[in-house]
């Protein structure tokens, strides 16, 4: 994926400053930045859910294998299923049982009940590393999970669709070490199939699981390269006082 | 301790004895009811529920509120069956399409509804409403479909039809901004989740929004069946007046009665106890149901609004 | 069942335009019942309309009773409303209080016909035995003094509770605190919800079928039928004359013009004060 002169706004207020990025595929790329600095708001333009805002608007170009996704003959609909996201907060759906969530989008596109939808959500589950704790629980609510284990749900809810790239924001913002870790470990696994973005307020986190790192703050990339010689090197002094924890 | 006879204490008295005006109304209420219709119940016991005759000549007395109670219950089917769709569409759309800045009059206009009084929707059925429904939709129904019961007969437009379309009108005020405060009341995280798998926006409301908020709707629609319900004036104005057996809706398009409209029509001219008896027991009897409905309505709004994890069934 | 792209995107299109054709479907009788009403009855609307009795075909009586029994029913149902929602804000977190808000809501919801039964019964045979507009505003009360406790309450529940607060700190009793300071903040509040809930029993026609019944003259006592608009229109709609039906008509127009005036003035002063 390819940003191109990115910007966006919220009503009047500018919160993208001409991104220009790229990610590499079958890569994990982590988002860096103090609070505010726009990373969840870059994010969210890479699947089209920023403009669900009231009030937002955006300019430039995002190229999904070559291809604009903001074309007007685009539907934001088809890039979400190629692109898929995990949210901050876990959100599995309540009304819906664990097999439900993870069959929820095959639904959508006419997949019926059957053999062929059970494989899809078992090997979702098992790419999730959730299947062996939940295989005897298919029926139990979504919600009847820990923290934890519902954000692998969402996880195996976004790989049911075979997407290309896989959005993260924050995933383990809202979980306790232990499940952040099981999480972590499945990023790194993530991207022998999959091209994933990570975004996250925790550098440590950032070096562990990510080949490239990008470096956000007040709306403008500011540096962007592979893991190592962004920490390790940084050419921007800002970057430097970032990561070195002098401010954010 | 001793209380003291301090400002603060007297004032806490007074305020608490004058709020219990609504317990003095609804106690009132009550004892006028239950007594003054013993005479009835206690003449024709359930047969009073039961039967469908009306004679009030003297001598030959029977009363009976069948009729009237289903006629109560066709009018409210009506008007939930063709109002609580369109209130949902309503609430859908003033929730999630529509811009900012057509929000406030549309919801305003809607809102303009529930100001009309009810005897001027009952002026405007009987002049107006009633010739555009035989019209345009009795006769036509009756002329291609007559062979279903509900709809045969002789489409005369003062009839129970019209007053379950009124009754639809009445109630979607109520409906749709309950409706309206239930689906705002649905978390966004679970929008985002559904948009994110690449649902359509009809299709987040359809899967997600409203089977989230499905007990808060079905308590808005109990409520508007609780308006319909207790509703007078424009049923009275519209429903053609009939009594006794004449009364039973065996057709939507002939003269019918509910409850409400029979006490308007006749209490005021009944001349004898046991007369008068009868129409406060179909008093009590509207204010049972009525009460009955709006209490579970009322348990099932604030079921949805407290819950915060969601309803899972 | 074939979920195919373009299948879901015409649904998507067609469950929108559907949702506003229910809109629209749900604003023409609103817009259908004002062109009607403004149509039929602005004719009728003169010097004389609005002044002589009926039997000159007036509905000068019509206009004062409706005038005089909205304001015996609020001068006896609006303090009574407010206090009861002052004890309900500022002292009600117990049972007791809990309770006589269910019954409230319950209240609200009452078919109005069960309340002119009951003020019937109260009033016309246990106390004046005849019809009489005390027995009007008895059984109107009944529907306002549940509405108005409400919404003082809510209104009450505004004030935040640092106000209370600060007033207690500068030694005033609580009665005192409430009525000078926590009631003069939540005016505007209060006003809104004492003009609609006016403005819904100025509109109301089934309490009063029995207890003032309607009359053709003038005020006559606290001891005679009177008249009010909503009376006089139901009563003209059902005579076969034209006359007759054309002058209710013009009642509903001011009628309507009434409640409207009420409501729309409520919008205005609550404009800036709460959200839209």
């Amino acid at each position: 994926m390819r940003s191109i002169g990115l910007n966006a706004w919220f009503g009047q207020k500018q919160a993208l400053k001409d991104i220009n990025i790229s990610i590499q595929a079958n890569a994990v790329t982590a988002i860096i930045g103090p609070s505010g600095c726009g990373k969840s708001t870059f994010i969210r333009t890479l699947n089209r859910m920023h403009e669900l805002t009231p009030g937002a608007k955006l300019s430039g170009q995002i190229l999904l294998d070559g291809k604009n996704i903001y074309d007007s003959d685009t539907d934001p609909v088809m890039i979400r299923r190629r692109v898929g996201m995990v949210f901050q907060k876990p959100n599995p759906f309540p009304t819906m049982s664990i097999y439900d969530n993870v069959a929820a989008g095959l639904k959508l596109t006419g997949t019926k009940r059957g053999k062929n939808m059970d494989e899809v959500v078992r090997r979702s589950l098992e790419r999730a590393t959730l299947w062996e704790e939940v295989k005897d629980d298919l029926k139990k609510p979504g919600t009847s999970i820990s923290g934890g284990q519902q954000q692998r749900l969402c996880i195996a809810r976004a790989i049911a669709l075979q997407p290309e790239v896989i959005l993260m924001d924050e995933p383990c913002s809202a979980l306790d070490p232990i499940a952040t870790a099981k999480i972590e470990e499945l990023v790194v696994q993530l991207k022998e199939e999959y091209t994933v973005v990570i975004v996250t307020h925790n550098m440590q986190q950032a070096a562990r699981v990510s080949d490239f790192t990008a470096f956000m703050y007040l709306g403008q990339l500011i540096e962007f390269g592979d893991t190592t010689s962004v920490f390790e090197n940084p050419r921007s002094e800002l970057t430097e006082k970032y990561i070195t924890g002098k401010f954010g | 301790m001793t209380k003291k006879l301090t400002g603060d204490n007297i004032f806490k008295v007074v305020a608490g004895i004058v709020a219990a005006s609504a317990l003095v109304i609804l106690l009132v209420t009550a004892y006028v009811l239950v007594t003054g219709s013993t005479l009835v119940f206690g003449r024709f016991g359930l047969s009073f529920l039961t039967s469908s005759s009306w004679n009030p000549v003297e001598g030959r007395e029977v009363f009976g509120l069948l009729p009237y109670i289903l006629g109560t219950l066709v009018t409210s089917g009506i008007a939930l069956l063709i109002g609580v769709p369109l209130s949902l569409g309503i609430a859908i759309f003033l929730v999630e399409m529509s811009p900012r800045r057509v929000r406030v009059p549309v919801s305003y206009l809607v809102e303009l509804l529930a100001a009309v009084p009810s005897v001027i929707y009952g002026l405007w059925g009987i002049f107006v409403l009633r010739f555009w429904v035989l019209n345009n939709l009795e006769k036509p129904l009756n002329t291609y479909l007559g062979w279903i019961p509900a709809f045969s007969g002789t489409p005369f437009g003062l009839d129970t039809f019209t007053a379950g379309i009124i009754l639809a009108i009445m109630i979607i005020p109520t409906v749709a901004s309950v409706s309206r405060e239930v689906l705002s009341a649905v978390p966004n995280s679970i929008r985002e989740g559904a948009y994110s798998i690449g649902a359509t926006k009809w299709e987040v409301i359809r899967h997600w929004v409203l089977s989230y908020g499905r007990s808060g709707i079905f308590g808005a629609i109990i409520l508007g069946l609780g308006r319909a319900v207790g509703e007078t004036m424009a049923v009275t104005m519209v429903i053609g007046n009939a009594t006794g057996p004449n009364a039973l809706p065996t057709t939507l398009f002939k003269p019918g009665q509910t409850l409400p409209s029979l006490i308007a029509n006749g209490f005021i001219e009944s001349p004898d106890a046991l007369q008068k008896s009868a129409f406060v027991g179909a008093g009590l009897v509207l204010l049972a149901i009525s009460i009955i409905i709006n209490i579970a309505a009322y348990f099932l709004v604030t079921r949805l609004l407290k819950v915060k994890g969601g309803a899972v069934e | 069942m074939m979920n195919s792209y373009g299948f879901r995107r015409f649904k998507n299109r067609f469950f929108f335009v559907l949702c506003m054709v229910c809109v629209i479907v749900a604003v023409v009788p609103l817009l259908s019942i004002l062109f009607e009403v403004i149509a039929r009855g602005a004719s009728q609307i003169n010097w004389k309309f609005l002044t002589e009795n009926s039997l000159l075909g007036g509905i000068g009586p019509a206009i004062q009773g409706t005038l005089i029994i909205i304001g015996l029913t609020s001068v006896v149902g609006i303090p009574i409303g407010v206090l009861s929602g002052v004890y309900l804000a500022e002292f009600g977190q117990n049972k007791y209080a809990s309770v006589l808000r269910t019954i409230s809501d319950v209240l609200t919801e009452f078919p109005s016909i069960v309340v002119g039964i009951t003020a019937f019964s109260v009033i016309i045979v246990g106390v004046t035995k005849t019809y009489s507009p005390l027995a009007g505003a008895f059984a109107l009360s009944f529907i306002l003094i549940p509405i108005v406790a409400r919404t003082t309450e809510e209104s009450l529940k505004l004030v935040p509770n640092s106000s209370r607060e600060a007033a207690l700190a500068l030694g005033a009793h609580k009665w005192r605190s409430t009525i000078s300071v926590v009631l003069p903040s939540a005016r505007s509040g209060l006003v809104t919800g004492t003009l609609l809930a006016v403005s819904r029993i100025a509109g109301e026609t089934a309490p009063l079928l029995f207890t003032i019944l309607g009359n053709n003259y003038f005020f006559q006592g606290f001891n005679q039928p009177m008249d009010a608009l909503p009376l006089r229109i139901f009563s003209n709609s059902r005579q076969p004359s034209p006359e007759l039906q054309a002058q209710a008509w013009g009642a509903a127009l001011i009628l309507i013009l009434i409640v409207l005036a009420l409501n729309v003035g409520v919008r205005l002063a609550s404009r800036g004060k709460l959200r839209g």
